[in-house]
């Protein structure tokens, strides 16, 4: 029975993905690592296979959320227990990986994230990203039922209850909110475990100060349509 | 106000050839033609009849038949376009979906490649 995966999508992350797999391997020597390539125009997949890690290269650029389902898709086919998904830039610390995965174990929960914020410090962001931020936890509070400190983590472990559910279900340009509304629509609970988060090693964020309205707007509407779903009408 | 119902004619005719031009060199695919020469077609009929005209301006409360004309033809074409947007979204889905098996399937297949070359040959 396979138990655990690494999940890293990447679009180009050339100047990172090496690094960032080879840091994985060394906390992780054997679990396996799963570079998705989500169509990149430089050398991300082959710098990933030199690296060690096995690659799902996407023929067609399909955004954050349907490079991270591809990976998933694949993931619960071959029958994995666990996956935990490292972002391609080098932002996550692999080191937080195990926190991840025991909380995973520990808590029978569905999904683990990374948070940035749980301790009460996290990172410094711009003005308008941190109010993003804010506003998220506040929408998500009474959906949810409970706070979320850090709902746009990327860093996040999911079990194969919910790696069956977002293989067929989930969101596909800014997937981290939408997907806790998914997972709560399901009734499914998620944990925040403290993580350390570092500065990109290469490249800048695709949420740029002037798309964070864009991406607010967008997001809010996803989370409204995720919560006026019909249950029966899910596949 | 008879120029704007002439325009609008003048305006559904082309479109309505345009539409038959595309079909014919295999732009558009007949089903999609459908929807556009039926909301062309109510134009210009539309705007060849002024008592049905004025019938709908009595109906929606609008005193002038060519401002009516371009409610009805405005709501038609929103409604073609919703269709387009239901098509599209629905297109989109279908593609994710084949993209991430075509790189699912290869993976697999890449996988069994390198067992087969793995496995000395007996």
């Amino acid at each position: 029975m396979n138990e655990l995966l690494i999940l890293i999508p990447a679009y180009n992350e050339a100047g990172a993905i090496g690094g960032v797999v080879t840091e994985v391997q060394s906390v992780m020597p054997d679990t396996p690592v799963l570079v998705v390539d989500d169509c990149s125009a430089d050398a991300t997949v082959s710098l990933a296979r030199e690296a060690g890690a096995r690659v799902l290269a996407l023929p067609h650029h399909l955004g954050l959320g349907g490079c991270v389902q591809a990976g998933y898709r694949l993931a619960f086919e071959l029958g994995y227990q666990f996956v935990i998904r490292v972002d391609g830039d080098g932002q996550h610390d692999p080191r937080d990986i195990v926190k991840i995965l025991e909380a995973l174990e520990r808590e029978k929960c569905e999904m683990v994230i990374g948070s940035r914020f749980v301790n009460g410090a996290g990172p410094q962001f711009g003005a308008v990203r941190a109010l993003g931020i804010v506003f998220f936890r506040a929408v998500l509070r009474p959906i949810l039922g409970k706070s979320v400190h850090d709902p746009t983590s990327g860093f996040v472990g999911v079990n194969r209850t919910a790696l069956g559910l977002f293989s067929r279900s989930f969101p596909l340009e800014y997937p981290e909110i939408e997907a806790l509304v998914v997972l709560q629509r399901r009734r499914f609970r998620f944990v925040e475990v403290p993580c350390r988060f570092r500065p990109r090693r290469t490249g800048r964020s695709s949420i740029t100060a002037v798309k964070s309205l864009y991406y607010m707007v967008h997001v809010l509407l996803g989370v409204f349509v995720n919560v006026l779903k019909f249950e029966g009408r899910r596949k | 106000m008879h120029r704007l119902l002439n325009v609008l004619a003048v305006f559904s005719l082309a479109l309505i050839l345009a539409v038959l031009s595309s079909v014919r060199r295999a732009h558009i695919r007949v089903e999609y033609s459908v929807s556009w020469l039926v909301a062309s077609l109510a134009l210009l009929g539309l705007s060849r009849s002024a008592g049905t005209l004025r019938w709908i301006g009595d109906v929606l409360g609008i005193a002038n038949p060519p401002l009516a004309l371009l409610m009805v033809s405005g709501s038609i074409f929103i409604v073609v376009l919703f269709r387009l947007s239901l098509r599209i979204s629905g297109l989109k889905d279908a593609n994710i979906a084949l993209t991430q098996r075509i790189a699912i399937l290869e993976y697999r297949l890449e996988s069994i490649d390198e067992k087969v070359k793995a496995t000395p040959a007996s």
